[in-house]
């Protein structure tokens, strides 16, 4: 599983791009996007993801059920 | 924008109903001033003579410091850090910070390149911009590598120009010596409280060390992390401002606490500024109907913390990237198509010349003042009242009554004029506002004044103020407005001691709380 962003709420104001540990984040035509090979939910680095606690925006950037769950390399 | 609303003038409105927060209402800002007495009323308040000498030096041309610098010089923001760290209620991020401008408007995102570029060609064109800042949209702080490129791209090209910033505080502590390596000598923290109960009700949650804080714990750590960034930089010698928005019901009283706090630890000039809150901002205040202040309230509350150290009333929640002499904006002038398109030659010297000019200037226009003062000696009334005036700037009586987007109000006293802060009248009669007459909306953001002093004023007008009760005066066209203002007095005392008309206490004026959108 990945997080994503939801567009039409991002303000675009940048915040969770630099906390991202795994750079997963990026700008795209004005919003920001999260890709989905990248992200690891933050698992391994921190106790929540980090562009969630970030974002100014409640229930922005949240879980996207259409990927299987991240597998931390064991 | 306003939609569609407005109360009758001077209503205070109950906090806890939506519809009524949603006001019209005058800007009164604060920036304090001289007591009063007769020094040269610099900003905060302190004059010449009141400073130390490095500090004098460092505040003299910065419009946000010096009251009477910001007739003559200005300033701009540039907006190159977006992102935020904290949340305050009072802030909708899609739009500026709340903290150093107005919410619900929008400015302009740049690269630091970009900044640059237009600093540059601002301050080639305008050789008073003597003062660049970055404050909101976000904090500068949570944005160091933008916010410091910014510095160093301009420090190269303009050394001249004062560089300054505006912080929540969170990251303040960590970022210090970078401040100072960078020879920021201007930082503005907002405080807007010192205990967390109250922080609570402020601040949702903070972002700190990889992970998000909420309700008293995320308060305790920013206002701790507020004064040990406050005290950091004043033992580095740098000058630090506090802002402090004034909710009532939620901090008003508690900002004297504030204000004792800030002072202790160095900070050199407090500015309390009105909430600005209405449901179509968007923000929790906004939503919830929590409302601002009104003009007098805020007086009296600066009033109240004046006494412990500068006060700063002439902030106007400038917007982030308004260009131009405070309360006037050419940004439309420099947008970044423009501005990438021109050729910036940056001549200092040309700069240099026209800000000795000013200097002569400001010279005049205190002696002027200080002539007449003298003449109001061994006059003595408990007589205190306001009096609004346009300006264009430069210290004098040079606005037409019909085109002013503001009023400066003055309280005058046998001490002297003081002046005690703005009032926004632009905009008025747009969107929100319909029918009704821009008139009354102008009356009511300077009804708590005794008269109003114009270059001009036509005769419909005219009879409208004197039917309301302010005395519209445009005999001193084009004169300094502390001589001015004292003379008018003088015979207003004159009036009232022989007989001829009664000093009558006025009411209270409103605060302004639509932002002001149109301007590009
Ligand atoms: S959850 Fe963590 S890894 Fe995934 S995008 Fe957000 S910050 Fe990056
Ligand atoms: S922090 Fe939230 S609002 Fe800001 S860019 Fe990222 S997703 Fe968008
Ligand atoms: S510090 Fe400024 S940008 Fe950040 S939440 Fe507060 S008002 Fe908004």
């Amino acid at each position: 599983m990945t997080l994503k962003i939801i567009a039409s709420q991002c303000t675009s104001c940048s915040a969770c791009e630099p906390e991202c540990p795994n750079v997963a984040i990026s700008e795209k035509n004005g919003t920001f996007v999260i890709d989905p090979k990248k992200c690891t939910e933050c698992i391994g680095h921190f106790d929540e993801p980090q562009c969630a606690a970030v974002c100014p925006v409640d229930n922005t950037c949240v879980i996207d059920n259409s990927f299987p769950r991240y597998q931390p390399p064991a | 924008m306003d939609a569609s609303v407005q109360h009758d003038q001077a209503t205070i409105p109950d906090g806890d109903k939506l519809s009524s927060v949603m006001q019209t209402i005058a800007e009164h800002k604060g920036c304090g001033t001289s007591g009063g007495s007769g020094k040269a009323s610099c900003g905060s308040g302190a004059g010449e003579n009141d400073l130390p000498p490095e500090i004098w030096e460092k505040v003299k041309n910065h419009p946000c410091y010096s009251e009477e610098a910001h007739h003559h010089y200005a300033r701009m923001h540039v907006a190159v850090a977006p992102a935020c760290n904290i949340q305050c209620n009072y802030c909708n991020r899609k739009y500026d910070c709340a903290n150093e401008s107005r919410p619900g408007v929008v400015s302009e995102k740049l690269s630091p390149e970009q900044a640059a570029k237009k600093v540059l060609a601002v301050a080639s064109t305008i050789p008073q911009m003597t003062v660049l800042g970055i404050a909101g949209p976000g904090d500068p702080l949570a944005n160091p590598e933008k916010t410091f490129k910014t510095f160093e791209l301009i420090a190269r090209t303009a050394p001249d120009i004062k560089l300054c910033l505006s912080t929540n505080g969170l990251a303040l502590p960590d970022h210090v010596d970078t401040i100072a390596g960078f020879n920021v000598d201007h930082v503005t923290i907002t405080i807007n409280m010192v205990d967390p109960e109250i922080g609570a009700k402020i601040y949702p949650w903070v972002f700190w060390k990889h992970k998000r804080y909420t309700g008293v714990e995320a308060a305790k750590l920013l206002t701790d992390r507020q004064l040990q960034g406050l005290e950091m930089l004043t033992e580095r010698g740098i000058l630090c401002k506090v802002n402090s928005v004034m909710i009532p019901g939620v901090n008003d009283k508690h900002l004297v606490e504030v204000n004792k706090a800030v002072k202790s630890r160095g900070a050199f000039l407090h500015n309390i500024m009105p909430l600005i809150s209405s449901p179509e901002h968007g923000t929790v205040f906004g939503l919830t109907g929590q409302r601002g202040p009104t003009a007098q309230e805020l007086k009296a509350l600066q009033d109240e913390c004046e006494g412990e150290m500068n006060m700063m009333r002439h902030c106007r929640q400038c917007r982030a990237d308004a260009v131009g002499l405070l309360g006037e904006d050419r940004s439309a002038e420099f947008t970044t198509d423009k501005i990438m398109a021109m050729e910036v030659n940056y001549d200092i010297d040309s700069r240099k010349a026209y800000q000795e000019a000013v200097e002569s200037e400001r010279v005049a226009k205190v002696v002027a003042r200080q002539e007449e003062l003298a003449s109001l000696a061994g006059q003595s009334s408990d007589i205190k009242l306001l009096v609004a005036v346009a300006t264009k700037g430069s210290g004098l009586i040079n606005e037409h009554f019909g085109h002013a987007k503001e009023f400066q109000v003055y309280e005058l006293s046998t001490a002297g004029a003081k002046f005690v802060g703005h009032r926004r009248v632009d905009l008025y009669c747009q969107g929100g506002y319909g029918d009704e007459d821009s008139l009354e909306t102008v009356i009511r953001a300077i009804n708590d004044c005794h008269a109003v002093f114009v270059a001009k004023i036509g005769g419909c007008p005219k009879s409208d103020l004197q039917a309301a009760g302010i005395e519209p005066v445009d005999q001193f066209a084009h004169e300094f407005i502390e001589k001015s203002a004292i003379a008018w007095f003088k015979s207003y005392l004159d009036k009232v001691n022989s007989g001829e008309i009664q000093h009558v206490v006025r009411g209270d004026a409103e605060i302004r709380q639509g932002a002001l959108t149109s301007a590009a």
